[in-house]
């Protein structure tokens, strides 16, 4: 999902996850509307734009507790914990992490559960190069399990590599929504950046006219 | 819900506030009964006291737990919890926490010293003081995004109901002297949480000689049984209709 700051991108993924409420329509996970019945959010793993965290706990805190809440034992998926390194510091408080630390403990967290539905907001936003492949990788990879992923980023080159759709998304209205390919082959283009770039000055001269 | 009622309890007990404010009554009930022999004086110094501190010490500590568990709020609203479970995870580990430290810096103490009647009474209405309290600040913890915004719509319900209103009854039985009031200052008095607390106590202490004709009647209602049923009533009305608006608040806010 891509789309200019302030389109609704990061208040889309917030309404799906409920935490905040439309004014109008109907959500639906899995054919199931949301407003009724929490429990879809056990398929659902979140990495949020900016994670915030209680600021005392620790890292290794926050990992048991969520497991702990979410009553999930049987085989957590630790790859990218240790792939992160995060294990190694498990003792260290959340309010002492760097900016790029908490990406890898949220983006951990959302991979915990072996969700069915992944929500990566901006993903690599932060991390740096080494951590945004590993990163990367693991999305690929469970890509490959046949989980839906939903990202949201400015990387064009990212998602080029990531995705299979694109939805564009502006002033909260989808200018387009299909598979990667296609769009490339309507402009023409055979990059993705470029692509949306043609795009979007259509647009703007089919305003203009 | 017990779940995550035991981070929030532990993440109460990990700043110590809760430890510090026990101490802190424990000192006051130690000293007041040390200062005075007479007992029964004793227990109403104390219950002045209290009548001040529970509101104060509810109202601050519950919107500033409030505003600092916001990030933990929003990392369980992204797991499959349900706003009610948070809510009331909160609510309650707010209220007992604070409950705990009021049963162990007075209530234990005061049944030690002086085991009567007014004292379970003091205890009892202590803790209701404090459910009524805890839910009040969390109406305006809910009610705005601004921490300091929160702080000052709450104690502005302290100064309201230990001041102001006081005042205001005070005023309106001084001007309206010549009409028989006895209803009307029972149904005024019904409307404040920290007047219902005082009453039940002040009559249980047989000080209510002192309030004149109006302690009469109040003593002939409040020394029943009904008007003790009414009074804990009333409180519980004053815990539950705030509890509930900031529920429909709190499940319809945007995180």
């Amino acid at each position: 999902m891509i789309g200019p700051n302030g389109s609704g991108k990061t208040t889309l993924i917030k309404c799906i996850l409920g935490l905040v409420l439309p004014d109008r329509g109907e959500v639906r996970v899995m054919d199931q509307p949301i407003s009724k019945d929490w429990h879809y959010r056990h398929h659902i793993g979140y990495m949020p734009q900016i994670g915030r965290y209680p600021d005392q706990m620790k890292i290794g805190q926050i990992f048991d507790m969520i497991c702990d809440l979410r009553e999930y034992n049987n085989n957590p998926d630790e790859d990218l914990i240790k792939a992160f390194k995060l294990d190694q510091m498990r003792g260290k408080r959340m309010h002492t992490l760097s900016g790029g630390t908490r990406q890898k403990v949220s983006a951990s967290l959302a991979f915990l559960f072996r969700p069915s539905i992944l929500i990566l907001d901006e993903p690599t936003a932060g991390l740096d190069p080494v951590a945004a492949e590993i990163l990367k990788e693991k999305i690929q990879a469970e890509k490959k399990e046949d989980r839906t992923i939903l990202i949201t980023s400015h990387i064009m080159s990212d998602l080029d590599e990531l995705c299979s759709h694109v939805v564009y998304l502006e002033e909260g209205k989808i200018l387009f929504n299909d598979t990667i390919d296609l769009l490339k082959e309507e402009t023409g283009e055979l990059k993705l950046g470029r692509a949306i770039a043609t795009i979007m000055q259509r647009n703007l001269k089919q305003e203009k006219v | 819900m017990i779940k995550v009622a035991k981070y929030v309890v532990y993440d109460i007990l990990r700043n110590r506030f809760v430890l510090l404010y026990t101490a802190l009554l424990l000192m006051i009930t130690l000293s007041l009964f040390n200062l005075d022999s007479d007992a029964g004086k004793a227990t109403l110094s104390l219950l002045n006291v209290i009548l001040m501190v529970i509101p104060l010490v509810s109202i601050i500590f519950t919107t500033i737990h409030f505003f600092n568990s916001y990030e933990f709020i929003e990392l369980m609203l992204a797991q499959p919890v349900s706003r009610k479970t948070i809510y009331f995870a909160e609510y309650f580990s707010v209220a007992m926490a604070l409950s705990v430290a009021y049963g162990v810096g007075v209530g234990i103490p005061l049944l030690v010293l002086n085991f009567s009647e007014s004292s379970i009474y003091l205890l009892l209405s202590g803790w209701l003081l404090t459910f009524v309290f805890v839910a009040l600040a969390f109406l305006s913890s809910v009610a705005t995004r601004d921490k300091a915004k929160a702080i000052g719509i709450a104690m502005m319900f302290w100064f309201y109901f230990s001041l102001i209103y006081d005042g205001f009854i005070l005023y309106m039985i001084y001007s309206f002297s010549d009409y028989p009031l006895e209803k009307v200052t029972l149904a005024l008095v019904s409307l404040n949480p920290i007047d219902l607390a005082r009453i039940i106590i002040l009559l249980k202490l047989d000080v209510s000689a002192l309030m004149g004709y109006t302690g009469a009647f109040y003593k002939d209602f409040f020394g029943s049984f009904w008007g003790l049923t009414y009074s804990i009533l009333f409180l519980a009305i004053w815990t539950l209709l705030p509890l509930y608006l900031a529920l429909r608040k709190f499940v319809r806010k945007d995180i």
